[in-house]
């Protein structure tokens, strides 16, 4: 699936129909599909272990535009290149992937637009404030 | 996959090693620092320490003869205590015969089968994590004293390079999470520094004795990537990096994990 980045944006989405944000929170709290608790915490009062490794996913929405979320996503390694966020979206350049995992991106695009949709609901918390 | 890549001069995205944060000397911690005080003090008490029993296993494998030679280690290598005494501490060391770095398991395999003239041991199998617990534990106490061997310099860079190398789908280094994250929380689980000194080791998840290489493959399963086989020069190499990461720390063997 082709994708454009302009700045530090991906403006237009991986696929015709909209994300939606109960199967990204699903994904996000599941721990083969996102991964993304390892690592973050947020307003997720049933998960009992949450990674802080990375900032609080609380206010994402807040902070961020959909198209920021969207890049951060797909190769967050192109706003941080030494981030330890995995890149969900990206299979070339990386180095022995298992036979199970190999040629297949850890989400496929609907699975983005649905963390995404569900991202850009986050909207109190640090940050809340500094957008109009 | 096909990406249009608008944004001028970031091209430079694949395999990135970049600079991460070693870990200063007086900032090193045993893995047995990020436990439980339970797990610590199974570690520390000799009578409830699962891994004593591959330590027994071990002795009992030292004295038995076998190959076509019919020679047990104690028939060339005397008592442990003595001969065995700083082995651990010091390997992996440059094998002359091989031109190439052994670690203490690939040095017990070499006398199986040039000296005993014996089947080699399997890699994991429970008699050569018996006979590598046994030997760890004549060097407990001990610092951690790689060689000044500089045959070994060239092996020692290309393990760091692996180290800092991206790897697996998740597309982590070792140093992503062991330098850059020690201390913090992946999950339920304290990262802890990735010091090498407690090997074999028993791990409560495995409910079993393991060896360091068993241990690096589950980080590499981990972040989704091939992990090297047993025995290869990556882990040797691997293992020479982590030796000297090490250096001057206590020999724990046999360490007990979460
Ligand atoms: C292995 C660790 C790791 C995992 C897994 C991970 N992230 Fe991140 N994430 C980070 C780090 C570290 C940052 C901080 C910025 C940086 O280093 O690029 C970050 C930053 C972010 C940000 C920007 C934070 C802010 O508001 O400033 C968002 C949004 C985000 N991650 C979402 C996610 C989502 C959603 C997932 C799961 C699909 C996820 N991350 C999985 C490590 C991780
Ligand atoms: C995603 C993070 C992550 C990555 C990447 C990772 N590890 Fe680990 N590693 C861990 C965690 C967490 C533990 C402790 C697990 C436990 O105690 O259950 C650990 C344990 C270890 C230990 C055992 C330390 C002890 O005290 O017994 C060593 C050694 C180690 N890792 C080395 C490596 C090497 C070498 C690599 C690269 C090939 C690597 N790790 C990659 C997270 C990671
Ligand atoms: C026939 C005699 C003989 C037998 C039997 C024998 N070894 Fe050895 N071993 C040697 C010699 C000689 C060396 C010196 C290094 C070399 O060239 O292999 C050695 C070296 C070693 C070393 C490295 C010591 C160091 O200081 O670097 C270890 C460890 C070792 N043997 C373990 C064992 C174990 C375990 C057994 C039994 C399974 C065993 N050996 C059986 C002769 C023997």
């Amino acid at each position: 699936m082709p994708f454009e980045v302009v700045g530090d944006a991906i403006p237009a989405s991986l696929t015709a129909e909209k994300g939606d944000p109960a199967r990204g929170r699903a994904i996000v709290v599941d721990r083969q599909k996102g991964l993304c608790l390892l690592c973050h915490s947020g307003p997720f009062p049933e998960q009992r272990f949450q990674g802080d490794i990375a900032p609080s996913l609380e206010g994402a929405g807040s902070r961020w535009s959909e198209g920021q979320l969207r890049l951060r996503l797909v190769d967050a390694t192109r706003l941080n290149p030494d981030t330890s966020m995995p890149s969900y979206y990206k299979i070339d350049g990386l180095n022995r992937v298992a036979p199970a995992f190999r040629g297949k991106p850890i989400l496929d695009a609907a699975q983005i637009e649905d963390v995404m949709a569900y991202l850009a609901t986050l909207r109190d918390g640090p940050g809340a404030q500094e957008k109009p | 996959m096909r990406a249009l890549w608008i944004l001028p001069g970031c091209a430079m995205l694949l395999a990135v090693t970049s600079a991460h944060a070693e870990i200063a000397a007086h900032e090193r911690k045993s893995g047995a620092e990020f436990m439980s005080p339970q797990t610590q003090a199974m570690q520390a008490d000799d009578a409830s320490n699962p891994g004593m029993l591959a330590v027994l296993d071990g002795e009992a494998a030292w004295n038995e003869k076998a190959g076509a030679a019919n020679k047990a280690c104690a028939d060339c290598h005397g008592a442990a205590e003595q001969s065995m005494k700083g082995v651990s501490a010091r390997y992996p060391a440059f094998n002359a015969a091989t031109s190439q770095p052994i670690d203490v398991a690939g040095q017990v395999n070499q006398c199986r089968t040039g000296r005993q003239q014996a089947q080699p041991l399997r890699a994991e199998s429970r008699e050569l994590l018996a006979l590598t617990t046994y030997i760890g534990l004549q060097s407990r106490g001990m610092s951690v004293a790689p060689p000044d061997d500089e045959r070994l310099t060239p092996f020692r860079e290309r393990g760091k390079a692996l180290f800092n190398q991206r790897l697996g789908q998740l597309n982590f280094s070792c140093a992503h999470c062991h330098e850059d994250n020690w201390g913090r929380k992946l999950g339920s689980a304290p990262i802890p520094q990735a010091h090498a000194n407690a090997y074999p080791i028993y791990r409560l998840e495995w409910q079993d004795v393991g060896s360091l290489q068993r241990r690096l493959r589950n980080c590499m399963s981990g972040v989704r990537a091939a992990p090297y086989s047993y025995g290869s020069i990556e882990f040797i190499e691997l293992e020479l990096f982590l030796a000297e990461r090490a250096r001057g720390m206590a020999v724990e063997t046999p360490g007990v994990r979460p």
